[in-house]
């Protein structure tokens, strides 16, 4: 009788020591997907969000770290920021301003080529920048964006775009989440 | 499925994908699962090629039964079973 009690005990302790193994395995692994976006070409913005959209609908969690060339594409390009001095203001006049206005990292031809992209994408029925983070606001993607890259080239969170899902973070944050997901990206 | 089961198949919702590419059809597919009950069976045309591909995964991820394809005259339709 004794013994059976005993035995009991010692299952239910190798049971909890299993479930606490199982919990921490399905911590390290979880289905979400996260893109250390760092280019700030229309191409590869384009690719990081066809990727991310397919998996948002997968129902794949989505967690997008933009952090310095890539800001080009997270400022609006009807905002203003003030108080920038003077290296700053040549960045932000440098810098593409919004995602409409990107450059190719290949056939870029001053400017020609994304207007030739634009207008294939359009024919071929290929969302364009603008609708796919439309989407993915609706798919609630997470955008995180690079706090020491965007004081660094003197961007300011007043001239970001409107989404709804956006916050601001450090690179720990990208280890931290890059860490729990099944699948991560550099781009 | 047989094309002929499918063509015949009691279809609860069909979206037309066609004016779109990669990755449209699945988002539309996505928002449409939605609106039907389980057991229910939706198709999606597409023209789009990789869509014939991409639905079989995303069924089997979201454990949704994957049917098969139709050729149409210039597209294709895929259907699904929402479980």
């Amino acid at each position: 009788m004794q013994e059976t009690e005993l035995d009991v005990r010692q299952l239910q302790e190798q049971v909890a020591t299993l479930t606490a193994k199982v919990a921490a395995l399905e911590n390290s692994r979880k289905d979400q997907l996260s893109i250390a976006i760092v280019s700030g070409d229309m191409d590869k913005i384009l690719a990081a969000m066809v990727i991310s959209l397919a998996a948002a609908a997968m129902d794949t969690k989505v967690k997008l770290f933009f952090s310095f060339w890539a800001l080009s594409a997270l400022r609006a390009k009807n905002k203003k920021a003030e108080g920038k001095d003077f290296i700053s203001k040549m960045f932000g006049m440098m810098l593409p301003k919004s995602k409409d206005n990107l450059k190719l990292s290949k056939m870029n031809m001053a400017g020609m080529g994304p207007v030739m992209i634009k207008y294939l994408m359009k024919s071929q029925g290929v969302l364009s920048l603008e609708q796919m983070f439309q989407q993915a606001a609706e798919l609630e993607i997470d955008i995180i964006v690079c706090e020491m890259s965007m004081n660094l080239m003197g961007f300011k969170k007043e001239e970001m775009i409107d989404y709804p899902h956006l916050s601001y973070a450090g690179a720990t944050t990208f280890v931290a989440d890059a860490g729990e997901s099944a699948i991560q990206l550099f781009i | 499925m047989t094309t002929e089961e499918l063509k015949n198949a009691t279809v609860a919702k069909s979206v037309d994908a066609r004016g779109t590419a990669c990755p449209g059809p699945l988002l539309e597919a996505k928002k449409a699962i939605g609106t039907i009950k389980t057991g229910d069976i939706m198709e999606i045309l597409s023209a789009d090629e990789g869509t014939k591909s991409d639905i079989p995964k995303w069924c089997s991820k979201q454990g949704h039964e994957y049917l098969g394809a139709v050729e149409e005259d210039g597209f294709f339709k895929v259907y699904m079973k929402k479980k």
